[in-house]
């Protein structure tokens, strides 16, 4: 039995952030239906990231979207508006992220739908709160990378501002909205109450730098500074960083700089004594760690340092990630299938309840691929008279 | 306030940062999380300081990762230290754990015996690489399993090399991950009755941080990510204009957009590169060197202004400084205040999710090592 079995989500969200916390819920064995606009859907649809096209739609809508219902309706129109109002009076969650004064305007704001169902759990993502200076401005990954200070944490001193090569902030709002969701129906399974679960962007990027940030309020407002080369925190001291060797890469994690020097046979490093020099010459440190590495292959430096103790590992892509065993034995791949036949693979649920890998062979909806069914089921006789 | 989590209480025999995270995620949606560490030293994030910087014995990274908790002192070797513990399990709703497979079997506090204890106790793990294949014992370090999860490819421009994401990523996607599964599993109990358990780890947290690129990879004949030669490239699978600029004063970030339109309005010539949709992705990295040497002539505010009023996405790139002082920020009250006692103050941010129109502050600071546990003997009956 999966934890959310019997419980049903309307989510009303386009792009990631939303329906990322969609498909966890769905994951966990949660109904969700997508609530789509006629003739157009979720705007990722059409998202292209890279020119692959998947069976006429964005490889992102398949990888956010699978495991879940397509219910197309124009809410413009008073008798859908009434069809997903019977919708949301028999859902446990609802989801959008909308910006602020939509939802009002459309009459499916966090008041008008706990009037028709009190006991719902209300969520919504916005980029930047519904009552602040910024509140209608996009709520797009790039760009709240860039106003959280985050762009200055990754790369070397030199490198100018530099992101997170994915939609990192995305994703933690989706990652929250789903924990306050989840807190929330297990306070509705106790005492049967409703909920109103709210994420901003800005937020959940702030709490993603909690232990940077907090850094910066306790120490007198001093910025971030990046190591001059092989930088992989801009607070950690030497070695830790990916230094280049002669056929690859190695990743050192943390280490005495001396006793690296010892079992790399790199002199130079045994004077580096006072363990805070680590932090204070991680440049000079780095810069005599990386000419060294260079002097010999990746697999040589790891069976000096494995059998040692110290903290290191390969540097590998996709290609030999998913040849290596350590990855197969996770099982992290998974194929789907929509209605119409077409397969495609993508990864699953991180998340093992009861031993159970949480995967799911159904695949992304085509846009309003359910609504006679959702009609037929959800839809009472009278509403559709009455239409 | 009426917290969801309220009543709940949960054991953390979890160290460092994936599974303390989770538990700090708990704490701030209403639960009682009582800290189990080992006299003397503790959790040995205690002594893990970035910067150098301590408030009192404690890093002052602890402080933030366990703020909101209580600390038990047990040495899980000692046999009457055990059997308090057994008896605290007994009256526990949820606990977890990140200790290298193996570990709690020897102790005896494994998922099959802590069942016996406690028949409806949620079991949390968390493990650098799940618990079978080759790279089990490994240890769960963040960079380390960044590093092989194939993520160092996304950042940067493609003559850097493998560029880490600089903050812990996988740690603490793993955290929220934990917790999501935590409550998914009371949910769960609710219905059954019966001991749930989660296990989720670093590098499967990771490799779900990847599910879109991986999905494009997967299904595109297996093409690795080909990441722009441009300074200021955003995210090897995006076409132009997608990045960050440099300006006469500082650097602008330009979202996914109409580029012909985008040029028209900054008054930059693309005609040569750009002839068709496609030319975005396919002229990629001449087209931000191209749109680079535009932006490079008037100030950010200046672009910024012009292209707001266009409707176009775009944003200054701030740092920790700048970003501090928005009113934006402020408004959104990320920022809260511990009080250590004797006058000592710490800032640190707030849970990121509002509940019920609230937001979740709690002022309680991390706990001292073993500060709680004679009040916990006391109240659980435990000597």
């Amino acid at each position: 039995m999966r934890p959310l079995e019997d419980y049903l989500v309307i989510d009303f969200s386009q792009f990631l952030s939303g329906p990322s916390a969609g498909l966890r819920l769905a994951d966990m064995g949660a109904r969700v239906i997508k609530i789509e606009r006629l003739g157009v859907g979720d705007i990722c649809r059409t998202l292209y990231t890279s020119n692959l096209i998947m069976n006429g739609e964005s490889s992102v809508f398949h990888a956010i979207n699978r495991n879940k219902e397509s219910f197309e309706v124009d809410l413009k129109s008073e008798e859908d508006c009434e069809m997903v109002r019977e919708l949301l009076k028999k859902a446990d969650v609802m989801i959008h992220n909308f910006r602020p004064g939509v939802m009002e305007r459309l009459g499916f704001d966090y008041q008008s739908v706990t009037a028709l169902n009190p006991s719902i759990i209300y969520g919504e993502i916005s980029g930047y709160g519904t009552d602040t200076e910024w509140k209608n401005k996009p709520g797009q990954d790039l760009l709240l990378q860039s106003v959280t200070g985050l762009t200055s944490l990754t790369g070397n001193a030199d490198s100018g501002p530099v992101a997170m090569g994915l939609s990192i902030i995305d994703m933690l709002a989706g990652a929250h909205l789903a924990q306050g969701l989840l807190a929330c129906l297990y306070r509705k399974a106790i005492k049967n109450e409703g909920g109103f679960v709210q994420v901003s962007m800005m937020e959940s990027a702030y709490d993603f730098q909690f232990e940077t940030i907090t850094t910066f309020m306790n120490d007198g407002g001093s910025l971030p500074e990046r190591s001059k080369k092989n930088n992989a925190n801009a607070y950690l001291g030497a070695p830790y960083g990916i230094y280049q060797t002669e056929n690859g890469y190695l990743a050192l994690a943390m280490g005495s700089i001396p006793q690296l020097g010892n079992l790399l046979g790199c002199e130079k490093l045994e004077d580096y004594v006072d363990v805070s020099e680590a932090f204070d010459k991680r440049n000079e440190i780095k810069a005599i760690l990386a000419e060294h590495l260079l002097s010999a292959s990746t697999e040589n430096w790891l069976s000096i340092l494995e059998p040692a103790d110290i903290w290191c590992a390969d540097v590998l892509n996709w290609n030999a990630l998913m040849a290596h065993d350590g990855f197969k034995v996770l099982n992290m791949i998974q194929e789907v299938e929509m209605m119409d036949g077409y397969k495609y693979k993508t990864t699953r649920c991180p998340i093992r309840i009861d031993g159970e890998l949480l995967t799911s062979s159904k695949g992304s909806p085509k846009l309003g691929q359910d609504n006679e069914k959702i009609i037929k089921e959800f839809i009472t006789q009278h509403t559709t008279a009455n239409a | 306030m009426n917290k969801p989590l309220e009543g709940l209480l949960v054991l953390e025999f979890c160290q460092f940062l994936a599974g303390p995270s989770a538990g700090l995620k708990l704490a701030d949606l209403g639960a009682r999380v009582i800290k189990i560490e080992r006299p003397k030293t503790g959790d040995a994030c205690r002594q893990l300081s970035i910067k150098n910087l301590f408030v009192d014995e404690d890093s002052l990274l602890f402080h933030t990762i366990n703020r909101n908790k209580e600390s038990y002192a047990a040495d899980l070797k000692n046999p009457d230290d055990l059997e308090r513990l057994k008896k605290l399990i007994r009256e526990a709703d949820v606990m977890t754990h990140n200790f290298r497979p193996g570990v709690m079997e020897k102790i005896g506090l494994d998922y099959e015996t802590v069942q016996n204890i406690n028949p409806k106790i949620v079991y949390g793990v968390v493990t650098g690489y799940g618990n079978e294949g080759p790279w089990k014992n490994k240890p769960g370090q963040d960079l380390l399993v960044q590093s092989v999860s194939g993520l160092t490819f996304l950042s940067g421009v493609d003559v850097d090399g493998p560029v880490p994401f600089g903050l812990s990523v996988s740690d603490i996607m793993c955290g929220n991950h934990l917790a999501q599964g935590i409550m998914a599993a009371l949910i769960k109990r609710t219905k059954t009755n019966k001991s749930v358990l989660v296990e989720v780890s670093l590098l499967e947290s990771v490799l779900d941080v990847q599910f879109e690129v991986l999905t494009t990879y997967l299904n595109d004949g297996g093409k690795l990510p080909d990441r722009s030669g441009a300074k200021g490239s955003a995210h090897a699978y995006l076409s132009a204009p997608y990045g960050m600029y440099e300006t006469a004063d500082g650097y602008i970030a330009m979202a996914m957009g109409n580029l012909p339109n985008i040029c028209a309005i900054i008054n930059c010539d693309i005609t040569d590169l750009y002839v068709e949709a496609g030319s975005a992705f396919e002229n990629r990295d001449k087209l931000i060197i191209r749109l680079a040497d535009t932006f490079k002539k008037e100030n950010t505010k200046t672009w910024v202004e012009l292209l707001e009023n266009h409707g176009i996405w775009c944003a200054e790139v701030l740092n920790y400084q700048t970003a501090t002082a928005l009113s934006t920020y402020k408004n959104l009250d990320i920022e809260q205040q511990l009080d250590l006692g004797g006058s000592k103050i710490i800032k640190t941010t707030v849970s990121p999710i509002r509940l019920d129109n609230e937001k979740l502050f709690a002022a309680k600071a991390a706990p001292k090592l073993g500060e709680n546990t004679s009040e916990i003997n006391k109240e659980f009956e435990l000597t």
